[in-house]
């Protein structure tokens, strides 16, 4: 029986394959209109790329993302360990406020982070101290897109630490291993694809971000705030050029990832 | 020598008391018990991977209670093997010596002397998700004593395998033992198991030990009804195997001889499987070469099986379904015939 039969004849799978139909052209008809019009204007999209504004700003949005990336990994792995491997009372809180970052309003946690991080807060004062500013600065940047993003690393990783067998850490630790030996030759390398999977949804995620980095910096612009502001200033034409070729970065980098991240995983 | 004093160790739902325990240098020392007493808890708890609550574990003449496991020279081999997924076969062996940061030269020597013992010189190269079980079983071992760890703790070896598998890993147990004089201490629910490998049996239950002592102790005189409810429905016994003179190898128990399919002789145990055993109103004919005559001495109801002895003697604990138990109309006191393959006598150490 082929596929197309077997669809007809199941009303359920023919009403699910035409609501994700919807939904799937409804994600995919946007992006690639946008590209497809901008490949008749080639000219455009080229000047586009030529324009040194536009080359820094995506380098820019690439690079404070890899640092807050960096950032995550050194500060999130840890505590997915912990949340992983052990029990505490208060487990389930901490684990729901580190998903906060997800629900709340991004231009709401921009706010959040001045209060914490502003010219005239005690730790804005103590960073000040050692020549590291947040308003209007990549510190500023990297801050907005950690704040963001770091819940999708952490809950990646998480689950991967779950799914090594804890004993395969007991068995290593009676041949000899210490805790610390245990975890980066035994557990580490076990969840090291989830933890990756979570390192590109970080790096996604904060790539993308908009709302929060645009309340500490608007300069220096990252992409995402440079597409807003020839949007409001010269208008959609003069907007979509950089728009593209900000999705097309972000989709070659993560297709370049996510084959690195899956690579000789057939078995 | 191995000691364990007094240890209790809390496990939420229930608690291992006062569990007291003297294992002899090279012994070859078995924990038995049902399954959820305890006894995979008792293991990682004298690795050191288990916080006790009270109780002390001494090791060569050392208190190594709050020893951390890196330090005790105790390795593990759990049930399901737990390799690691990530590693060769030859990089789990050797991992023990890499933490060790034992020389390459050095690596490469024990890499070989345990495949060798084990016979797995031929799966170094393959991923652990590739092994059968029994394999899966020997670089489980190989990786647990190629650190020359002065206790062996495993648990449950046995009962992951198929029957064939489960033949030869107690082959290889029994000769990984007598090789390395090593201590073993194995855990196990299978009853036939323990008098197979052990020197000297524990049983455990209830959270609690039950009675320590020799196979033929345990089995011959059981301290108590939990003890005797492992040896019973069982037939185990002890005798003499002897070659006859047409050629025919007998096992002798008290003065009835069981024809065996073995060439083994002198003193063994034997043990023949309840349901591998017919009864009869009239001796059959048949490719079965043990037909006895016997008396019913008692009847074990379980519902839709039950356990029948037959004395003959000695006591033979034979599984009928009730069906047939109806039919042929059995009852205590009844005389029968039992009826039982050479190859079902099973003789071990």
């Amino acid at each position: 029986m082929t596929f197309l039969r077997y669809i007809a004849k199941n009303r359920l799978t023919l009403t699910f394959v035409l609501l994700g139909l919807l939904i799937f052209l409804f994600v995919i008809i946007p992006l690639a209109k946008m590209i497809f019009a901008s490949a008749s204007e080639a000219g455009t999209l080229w000047e586009t790329i030529l324009d040194p504004e536009v080359t820094g700003a995506i380098g820019l949005t690439l690079l404070a993302a890899l640092i807050a990336t960096l950032f995550g990994f050194l500060l999130g792995v840890p505590l997915a360990y912990l949340l992983a491997r052990t029990n505490f009372k208060g487990k389930k809180l901490v684990e729901g406020l580190i998903d906060v970052p997800i629900v709340v309003p991004h231009t709401a946690a921009g706010i959040a982070l001045l209060f914490v991080f502003g010219r005239n807060t005690a730790l804005g004062q103590a960073f000040s101290f050692f020549g590291i500013e947040f308003i209007d600065s990549l510190a500023g940047i990297v801050i907005a897109m950690l704040f963001v993003s770091i819940p999708f690393l952490i809950d990646s990783a998480k689950e991967g630490f779950k799914k090594v067998d804890v004993r395969t850490e007991k068995v290593a630790r009676t041949l000899g291993a210490s805790p610390w030996q245990a975890f980066f030759r035994i557990s580490f390398p076990l969840a090291w694809r989830s933890i990756f999977a979570g390192i590109i949804m970080m790096w996604a995620r904060g790539i993308s971000e908009f709302g929060a980095v645009i309340i500490l910096a608007y300069h220096p612009m990252i992409a995402p705030v440079l597409v807003y502001e020839r949007f409001e200033t010269y208008g959609l034409d003069y907007a979509r050029p950089i728009a593209v070729l900000l999705i097309l970065v972000s989709i070659i980098v993560f297709i370049v990832l996510r084959t690195i991240a899956y690579r000789g995983d057939k078995s | 020598m191995i000691g364990v004093r007094n240890l209790c160790v809390d496990l939420g739902e229930f608690v291992l008391k006062d569990i007291t325990l003297n294992i002899e240098e090279g012994e070859y020392f078995i924990i038995l018990g049902p399954t959820g007493a305890g006894k995979t808890v008792l293991l990682e708890s004298i690795a050191g991977l288990y916080p006790i609550r009270s109780g002390e574990i001494w090791l060569r003449g050392k208190e190594v209670t709050r020893v951390e496991p890196e330090n005790r020279r105790v390795s593990i081999v759990y049930q399901d093997h737990v390799l690691f997924p990530h590693l060769s076969v030859k990089d789990n062996i050797i991992f023990g010596l890499k933490i060790h940061k034992a020389s390459k030269d050095e690596q490469k020597e024990r890499l070989n002397w345990v495949a060798d013992l084990l016979g797995i010189s031929n799966l170094l190269h393959r991923r652990p998700d590739t092994l059968s079980g029994g394999e899966r079983q020997k670089v489980a071992l190989g990786r647990a004593i190629v650190t020359r760890p002065e206790l062996l703790l495993i648990d449950e070896p046995l009962s992951a395998l198929d029957p064939e598998t489960r033949e030869s890993v107690q082959q290889e147990l029994r000769q990984l033992h007598r090789a390395l004089g090593i201590t073993i201490l194995h855990v196990t629910h299978d009853f036939e198991e323990a008098i197979a490998l052990g020197n000297r049996i524990a049983v455990v239950g209830e959270g609690r030990l039950m009675q320590v002592g020799t196979p033929e102790e345990i089995f011959r005189h059981p301290n108590s009804e939990f003890v005797a409810r492992f040896a019973m429905t069982r037939n185990i016994f002890h005798g003499k195997a002897e070659r006859k003179s047409n050629g025919d190898t007998v096992f002798r128990v008290d003065s009835t001889e069981f024809i065996t399919a073995t060439d083994a002789e002198g003193s063994y145990h034997a043990s023949i499987r309840p349901e591998d055993i017919l009864i009869s109103t009239e001796p059959i004919r048949s490719s079965a070469r043990n037909c006895f005559p016997g008396t019913i001495t008692q009847v074990i109801d379980k519902g839709s099986t039950l356990y029948v002895t037959v004395s003959i003697p000695p006591q033979l604990s034979c599984l009928v379904t009730r069906h047939s138990f109806e039919e042929i109309g059995l009852h205590e006191g009844k005389k029968v015939y039992v009826t039982f393959k050479a190859s079902s006598v099973h003789i071990f150490d």
